[in-house]
Parts: structure tokens; sequence; C-alpha cells
């Protein structure tokens, strides 16, 4: 296997990893995921998605906030997508928007089932984490350089794992 | 207008707007919402230590790192500028709950009984601090994503795997809040 394609195979396991524009941008270009990025920190922050505390009452089922959120997200996402598909939206660049398929793997459920207990621990899912330090709590820091170590350590024995 | 931004934003505003994020991110570039795979890129830029992982052209997802950043702009400008003056308000059946193991502070979103650096020094300090943050990073990336690349992204799409990984980060989730994280708080 040619380096190129190694490349390829390994960024396809993270779906995000694959679209990259074709089109040759400015530095500039990326003020517009700095902006996107203060929204959604604002409203992670605002609507307390990043309270420990509403984190424990999701999981305890104390509170609908958390469910209204994510159930309301999912909703207004899948109408902008069946909507984007139907139209044939293109990006602001004109490229056509490309939807990847996620394929099975137990990952899903051994990776999803550790990230469920870390998630109820610190609180926070990675975004969360960001927003967290932002906030001022420092000590976050701590927590997010953790999770960076636990990604690498991944990295390190993903060939071990059941898959 | 200033007060009412202060307050805490309900959900059925935010929830839509968080939705949002899913097109607003392919229409400007291409990009599938999601965060996680920011630390594996952090990885990739920083300690790729040869593992094949991390060998990929990082460069190339340079936005998911302006997106970060500006998360954390953003919880800052919330802190600083739109902070509710008010305590948190939990589910009174939480906050007994929690009385029981000395946590009464409810002035931060990130309780500072629990999350503090004299704390990190401490037995639950490292399991909550080190070993959450561990197992956060460790779960997302074995899963293939976090709550917006799966939950959010992942389900707008209708992608199946990505409905069995959020089925198992909701059981994990009840597991540890429920059965585990109690005898963590006690000690």
């Amino acid at each position: 296997m040619n380096v190129n394609n190694m490349q390829n195979d390994n960024r396809s396991l993270d779906t995000i990893c694959l679209n990259e524009s074709k089109l040759k941008h400015t530095p500039f270009h990326f003020v517009k995921y700095i902006l996107i990025g203060i929204l959604f920190g604002l409203l992670l922050v605002k609507a307390e998605i990043v309270s420990w505390y509403r984190i424990q009452e999701m999981f305890r089922l104390q509170s609908f906030h958390m469910y209204g959120i994510i159930g309301s997200a999912v909703v207004v996402g899948m109408v902008s997508v069946l909507l984007i598909k139907r139209f044939n939206i293109k990006t602001i660049y004109g490229e056509p928007i490309v939807f990847q398929s996620k394929p099975f793997n137990k990952g899903q459920v051994y990776g999803g089932l550790l990230f469920g207990l870390g998630w109820a621990i610190t609180g926070a899912c990675p975004g969360p984490l960001y927003a967290q330090i932002g906030s001022g709590a420092t000590i976050i820091i701590v927590t997010l350089l953790s999770a960076i170590v636990g990604t690498w350590f991944y990295g390190l024995i993903r060939e071990k794992l059941p898959h | 207008m200033i007060d009412f931004l202060k307050q805490p934003w309900p959900w059925y505003i935010v929830g839509p707007l968080i939705g949002l994020m899913v097109p607003l991110l392919l229409i400007v570039g291409n990009k599938s919402f999601g965060i996680s795979s920011s630390m594996r890129h952090i990885c990739a830029a920083c300690i790729p230590a040869n593992i094949s992982f991390f060998k990929y052209d990082w460069k190339k997802e340079a936005w998911n790192l302006f997106f970060i950043g500006g998360i954390f702009m953003g919880g800052l400008i919330a802190t600083y500028w739109f902070a509710n003056p008010n305590p948190i308000m939990v589910n009174p059946a939480l906050a007994k709950e929690l009385a029981q193991y000395g946590i009464t502070d409810y002035s931060a979103l990130v309780p500072v009984q629990l999350f503090n650096w004299q704390v990190l020094f401490t037995l639950k300090g490292i399991l909550m601090i080190i070993g959450g943050g561990f197992l956060v990073g460790f779960g997302t990336r074995y899963a293939g994503g976090c709550t917006s690349g799966h939950a959010i992204t992942g389900l707008s799409t209708l992608q199946f795997p990505s409905l069995i990984a959020t089925i198992c980060f909701m059981i994990g989730g009840f597991l540890m809040a429920n059965f585990i994280l109690p005898i963590i708080l006690s000690l």
C-alpha cells in the first residue's frame, strides 16, 4: 500500500477527516471557523451544557433540559441535511456538499461505553472541555490534557483492540 | 436586554441553534460538525511518535483547531460578559444527594469543590480529573466521535452506527452517574 493510500485509509477512520476542499484558501478563511466556534462556545455555556450539574441531572433523569437540547438539535440538523440534499445546496465556494457514511465497528459500542463513563465523571464531552477552560475553570486544562493522552493511547494500542 | 441574556438560555432556543451548526459548517466549507477529532489532530501535530493512526496531514484539518479556539473564546465571552449572577438552579433531589458528599457550592457550572488544583492531588481528584479526562479522550476516539460527531451530526445524517454509539454513551453515563460515581464522591 503506498503512502497516500495509507493516509487516506487512516483519515477515513474518522469520517470527519476526509472532507477537504480542493480550493486554495488564504489563512483568513479560518476566521469563519473561529466565529462559528465562538457562537458554539457561547451556546454551550449559556445553556449550561458545560454544567457538571446538568449532566448529572440528565443521567439521573431529573431534568428534561439536556434531552430537549440534543433532541431539538438532532431534529433541526436532520431537516437541514434533508434540505441540503433535496435542493442540492452547494458550499459558499460552489463545491458540492458531501456526506460520508460511518461504517459500523465494535468501537462504537466499547468506546461509546467508555466515553459515557467519562462523560458522567467530568460532566463534559470534548466541546464543553474547551468552553469550561474558557469560562475560567483552569483545572480543566488537566482534564483536557488527560483526554489528549487518552486519544494518544488509543492510537498506540489501536491494532490490539477489537473493532 | 443584557439582563435577559445573562439568564440561562432555554433548551428550545439553544437546541435548534446547535442543530444549525451542522448545515452551517457544511455550507461554509464542507465540514462535518465534530469536536473530539481535534484531540487526534493535536496528537498528530505534537506527539505523533511514529504511530500510524497519527500519520496524516493534520494541517488539512486545521479548521477544527480554529473551531475549538473559538469555543474557548466563546466560553470566555459568556462568562465575563453574560455571566448569570444567580446561583445555578438544580433539581432538589440532586442537590440533596450531592449535599451528602459535601457538594453545596452552586456558584460555578464546574463544581469548585470537586474540580480545583488542591483536589487534583487526592485520590478523588486523580480519578475524576485525570481518570475522567482519559476516558473521554480514549472513549471518543475508540467510538470514532463524541456527542457532536455521533449524536448530532451522525443522527442528523441518519447513520445507524451513530445511533448505537449514542445509546452506548447514555448507558455508560447512567452506569457511572448512578452506581460508580457515588462511590468516588464518597471517597
